[in-house]
């Protein structure tokens, strides 16, 4: 029996004054898997994950997350993270998580240290974020993202300037949240990294899914 | 209530480690004070006519410095999305904002009134037990209001023009009450009640209807 659907999407349309980023997009997701958004620039990636955070409101069509069409009611069960960094430079990675902890109602810095961890920084870090390297600034924006254990990760470009090594790590990191029961989306395109542990590979095209498949093909291997 | 703490506490923070917002506006306020008082010269009772004005346009304008700063920060690496997308409420990030420029407003303030003292020979004839009441009422009405336009127009493309542009007219009240209430306490000419319980009035709308508004702003794409 097909899995009730975590997110469905139905005819969204978002016009930015004449330039339509999204035409039309229908889909459902079901939980507990891992996909791999993939497409040009201008394909409408971006603002479709915007769209599924609550972000960008659609000109047309309905969004449901959750079992809800209110997506401010299940916000605090979806993480997500952009394509800058979602963090304030003068501050220490610990001082940013504490203060985004507690918009999620977490006190301490109990869960802040742990999700550190979990992207292989140390929590100990004095720098501030802003003389990070781009890599590691990353990993924090994904530390952000996770800090409030969300059922649903928004990822948009997560391996945007990671070396390779790294960028493995963390997409390792993502297949075994998926296993751990999230529903992952990630915006990439180096969709070789996410190869062997993404469930479902988006393509899209001019603000459409253009085709949904299993795994890449010899010439997607990008 | 707590988040607004949680949030002015960062931000002071910010404003500690990087004094973009303080440094503006003294060095803003400084040049107005000395410009003044080298383009007039007055005697003390005009000094007492004119300073309330003169006072309180530098405060306005160096107060903007600090409004349009608030906001830039927040959309540097785009940190405001991380707020909205999460179920903290937007009134307690515009009460952290409102709060953070009163402080940073009230501090400019107290390190200029001296100076305006030195430069212009001000001696208040009136009763100046009201000034502080003026001048926090008259630094609220500001500050909310310019935090508040701040926001709405820190996603616009010209964003240092647009924010005087909507909130210097919305302000006419609230400023024409601040220099008529300093002006009364200077000259002990008139009553300052009239313009106080305006101010008062002025900060009581404005406050309920930027509290009211403001979701609906943050939220705006």
């Amino acid at each position: 029996m097909a899995e009730t659907a975590v997110i469905t999407v139905a005819d969204l349309v978002k016009q930015f004054g004449r330039f339509a980023a999204l035409r039309g997009v229908s889909a459902n997701f079901a939980p507990r898997r891992l996909y791999a958004l993939l497409g040009d620039n201008g394909a409408g990636k971006t603002t479709l994950l915007r769209s599924l955070a609550g972000l960008t409101p659609p000109t047309r069509g309905r969004i449901s997350v959750l079992g809800t069409t209110n997506l401010r009611s299940i916000c605090s069960r979806i993480g997500y993270m952009a394509h800058p960094s979602l963090l304030y430079d003068e501050m220490t990675g610990i001082e940013n998580l504490r203060y985004f902890a507690r918009l999620y109602g977490i006190e301490g810095d109990r869960r802040c240290r742990q999700v550190i961890g979990a992207v292989k920084l140390d929590p100990a870090l004095s720098r501030p974020v802003g003389q990070y390297s781009q890599g590691m600034r990353q990993r924090m924006s994904l530390a952000r993202a996770l800090l409030n254990d969300p059922e649903i990760l928004l990822l948009d470009e997560p391996f945007s300037n990671v070396d390779t090594a790294s960028a493995r790590e963390m997409s390792a990191l993502l297949g075994q949240m998926r296993d751990g029961g999230k529903t992952v989306f990630v915006v990439t395109h180096q969709a070789l990294l996410l190869e062997a542990v993404a469930d479902e590979f988006i393509w899209m095209e001019a603000g459409r899914i253009a085709r949904r498949t299993a795994s890449l093909e010899p010439g997607e291997q990008t | 209530m707590s988040l607004t703490w949680v949030t002015l506490a960062k931000d002071l923070r910010l404003e500690w480690r990087s004094k973009d917002s303080i440094n503006s506006m003294l060095f803003f306020a400084l040049l107005v004070v000395v410009i003044f008082s080298f383009s007039f010269d007055p005697t003390a009772e005009e000094s007492r006519q004119i300073a309330g004005g003169l006072v309180w346009v530098a405060f306005l304008f160096a107060a903007v410095v600090a409004l349009n700063q608030t906001w830039a920060r927040e959309l540097r690496n785009h940190v405001l999305d991380a707020y909205r997308v999460s179920p903290a409420p937007a009134n307690a990030l515009f009460l952290a904002k409102a709060f953070g420029n009163f402080i940073f407003v009230t501090v400019l303030e107290l390190l200029m009134t001296p100076l305006f003292i030195i430069f212009y020979n001000l001696r208040a004839l009136g009763p100046a037990y009201q000034l502080p009441l003026v001048t926090v009422l008259g630094t609220w009405a500001l500050v909310v209001n310019g935090t508040f336009f701040a926001a709405i127009s820190i996603r616009t493309r010209s964003r240092e023009i647009m924010l005087p542009l909507l909130l210097f007219p919305v302000s006419i009240p609230a400023v024409l009450a601040m220099v008529e209430a300093t002006r009364s306490i200077l000259t002990g000419d008139f009553s300052a009640r009239f313009w106080l319980v305006l101010l008062a009035a002025y900060d009581v709308v404005f406050t309920i209807a930027s509290l009211f508004l403001f979701e609906s702003v943050l939220h705006a794409e």
